[in-house]
């Protein structure tokens, strides 16, 4: 187990487009650490560059202590899962699993013994003798796994394990690796597009963008907190909405009325002309189920209904608005970088399940203002980010993940107790 | 497909199988056939004779024929294993490694493979006498190699270029060193090339005529082909028909036996290299 540190790692290919750009970033021992970007964003190279399948043209790699940018990828003592697994198919899955251990010339009754306590880890054990095309995605994928904990490594590294999979299988799997690494309390580096999976496994994320990182942080902090408009509409789905907004003292007038700000907030986007306000679908709400109590904490407006899609526990309605043609450009732009393309400038609105809003008509909408971030449409900047409140959620998280990290250690020694 | 143009296609199928299997046939019953009754005008032998087979095998011209097929067996074998685990080198090369004049091998290899054979074997003649390589079994395992390597290295480097990278990027994170990977991953998911190369591979010298005529003048290492082509009549009237064609029927077999077993990974093994290469 070993810390990773990155201090401005750059990649630069041979037309010297930089694939990763001056990246520098801690992994702390025993952390889990998402990078997530669009594709293209250099978050594979950056892992590959961890793992040492890809040359690092400037910067330093330090993993536990020690420089490893020379280093070749079997001097690292780190383990990988690929994408596409990468099992041997001429070999059975146990030599599979034990492949590390045989190049490593341990002896066969130690071999045995590790084997079959990963395959029990991961109830691999029917299918031991069995060759890899046998078997299916998940148990490939587990194989996989398999061959990555058999041998102490320094930390492991995922890059898109559970992109093969159907979504099913996907979140199980999901909540299994989350299970390990704690078990495990491993480093581990997981490089995913899913912001599922960011969101739901990561201690940190780590967000990147065009080889840049963006925001790293717990995926509380991305969520309520972030750093700008790329990252505010990467994190989230449905995504956030950016509503063109014109500032009026302490109100901001947007296509869905006006909005007001606190003191603090107003301040910040002060003396501008042209602003985006961005919105998460959650903050609104049919105006008719909002509490009174509730009522004076936000706006209500009335607007047409699009579409409605009700999902059974949740609903969403689109809401169509007109935006000035630079506003438009520069979301269509952003959407386009995100990997989806926003054809019509729309909000997605979340709203009560049992509400019977109906399509085509106009209906009454209630804007919670509270938690509204106000960005700066040319460089994208979130001008009313809370860095405090965004580090406190941050610390919380690091603080649960220690807590957790000891519980594991614990049992784990109570369990061998209980063994001997 | 309807019914007449599915009988249309079974016809014409038939009609190009006989074309092609009718001299086989020719040479099987010529090899049937006792000296006396081969210019009998019929098609099959008045009565099937094992009298050629007697004669190359045990009779006046198995001291020409036996060597000759031990000859045959061991060149041919010494040139395929070679080219192929030199191929196998060269093609790992050729579909991993980004170095300067890649290109070049592979285009001098085709040359190489396109290059007309009896314009070199005169000055190979000479060369070979000189060296004393002339009348050995190197003398033509050399050559042959001139003939096996361009095409195994080309066949071998499309089955390479198939066995994805992740499978070696694996091994080397397990722990691996490049030779090992190579050794423990790459040859054996490419064993199934190495295969189909090793069967091409022996084809092409074992049906070469030219070198072998050459380059030898005895027994100590003239191959099959020449041999059948030194093969006389029971008096100098007599034409060795019977002979050549039983000779001719042994020397197939092995490849006509191959080609069954294998015929697949043959058929996957050419359009790879046609393709892919």
């Amino acid at each position: 187990m070993a810390a990773i540190e990155m201090k401005n790692i750059v990649k630069q290919y041979g037309d010297g487009f930089p694939a990763v750009n001056d990246v520098s970033l801690d992994i702390a021992d025993g952390e889990f650490m998402i990078l997530v970007g669009p594709s293209g964003c250099g978050k594979s190279t950056l892992l590959r560059m961890i793992v040492g399948l890809e040359d690092i043209s400037s910067g330093d790699m330090v993993i536990g202590g020690k420089r490893v940018n020379d280093l070749a990828p079997r001097e690292r003592n780190l383990s990988m899962v690929f994408q596409n697994y990468a099992l041997y198919p001429h070999l059975t899955v146990f030599e599979n699993i034990a492949f590390p251990l045989r190049l490593a010339k341990t002896d066969d009754a130690e071999v045995r013994r590790r084997v079959t306590e990963a395959a029990d880890v991961l109830e691999l054990h029917e299918h031991l003798e069995r060759k890899p095309a046998n078997l299916s995605g998940g148990q490939r994928q587990r194989v996989a796994m398999g061959r990555a904990i058999v041998r102490q490594a320094e930390a492991f590294l995922f890059d898109e394990p559970l992109s093969n999979l159907d979504a099913k299988l996907r979140g199980q799997m999901r909540t299994e690796i989350s299970r390990l690494q704690r078990r495990l309390g491993i480093t581990t580096v997981y490089v995913t597009h899913d912001q599922t999976e960011a969101m739901t496994l990561g201690d940190r994320v780590c967000v990147l963008r065009k080889g840049k990182i963006q925001q790293v942080a717990s995926p509380r902090e991305l969520y309520d907190q972030p750093v700008n408009l790329f990252v505010a509409g990467f994190i989230g789905s449905p995504p956030m909405n950016f509503l063109p907004a014109r500032p009026e003292g302490n109100r901001l007038t947007t296509p869905f009325g006006p909005v007001e700000l606190d003191q603090k907030r107003a301040a910040a986007v002060a003396g501008r002309d042209l602003l985006l306000v961005g919105i998460r679908p959650e903050y609104f709400e049919d105006a008719s189920l909002v509490d009174e109590a509730k009522r004076p904490l936000g706006t209500v407006f009335r607007a047409r209904v699009d579409v409605t899609e009700w999902l059974g526990d949740q609903q969403y309605a689109y809401i169509p608005y007109e935006a000035p043609a630079e506003i438009t450009s520069q979301l269509r732009d952003l959407s386009r970088e995100l990997d989806s393309e926003e054809l019509r400038t729309q909000a997605i609105v979340s709203i009560d399940s049992t509400s019977r809003i109906r399509e085509g008509r106009d209906a009454e909408f209630w804007l919670d203002t509270r938690k509204v971030h106000v960005f700066d449409p040319t460089t994208g900047e979130n001008l009313t980010r809370d860095a405090e409140a965004g580090a406190r959620l941050t610390q919380m998280a690091e603080e649960d993940r220690a807590e957790q990290l000891q519980d594991a250690q614990t049992n784990q020694q109570g369990r061998h107790a209980d063994a001997v | 497909m309807s019914t007449k143009e599915r009988n249309l296609w079974i016809a014409g199928g038939i009609l190009i199988l006989l074309y092609c299997l009718f001299p086989i046939a020719w040479i099987v019953s010529l090899s049937f056939k006792a000296p006396a009754d081969i210019a009998n005008g019929s098609f099959l032998p008045t009565t099937f004779s094992g009298v050629n087979y007697e004669t190359i095998l045990t009779g006046s011209a198995s001291g020409l024929f036996l060597p000759a097929l031990r000859n045959s067996f061991g060149i041919c074998l010494i040139a395929t294993a070679i080219s192929c685990l030199l191929s196998m080198f060269a093609a790992y090369a050729i579909a991993r490694l980004d170095f300067p004049g890649k290109k070049l091998v592979l285009s001098t290899a085709l040359a190489v493979a396109i290059f007309p054979v009896i314009s070199i074997v005169t000055p190979l003649f000479n060369v070979w006498r000189q060296i004393g390589l002339y009348d050995t079994w190197p003398g033509l395992i050399i050559p042959y190699l001139s003939l096996t390597l361009p095409i195994s290295i080309w066949t071998m480097s499309a089955f390479f270029r198939e066995i994805p990278w992740e499978m070696e990027q694996a091994a080397q994170v397990d722990g691996a060193t490049t030779w090992q990977a190579f050794r423990k991953v790459i040859v054996p998911l490419a064993a199934p090339g190495v295969f189909t190369t090793a069967i091409i591979a022996f084809f092409i010298a074992w049906n070469d005529f030219v070198y072998g005529i050459s380059l030898t003048s005895t027994g100590a290492s003239r191959p099959v082909p020449a041999a059948l082509g030194l093969f006389s009549g029971a008096s100098q009237f007599e034409d060795p028909t019977g002979a050549i064609a039983a000779a001719a029927v042994i020397v197939t077999v092995p490849v006509v036996v191959l080609v069954l077993l294998f015929q697949r990974r043959i058929v996957a093994g050419l359009t790879n290299g046609a393709v892919k290469g």
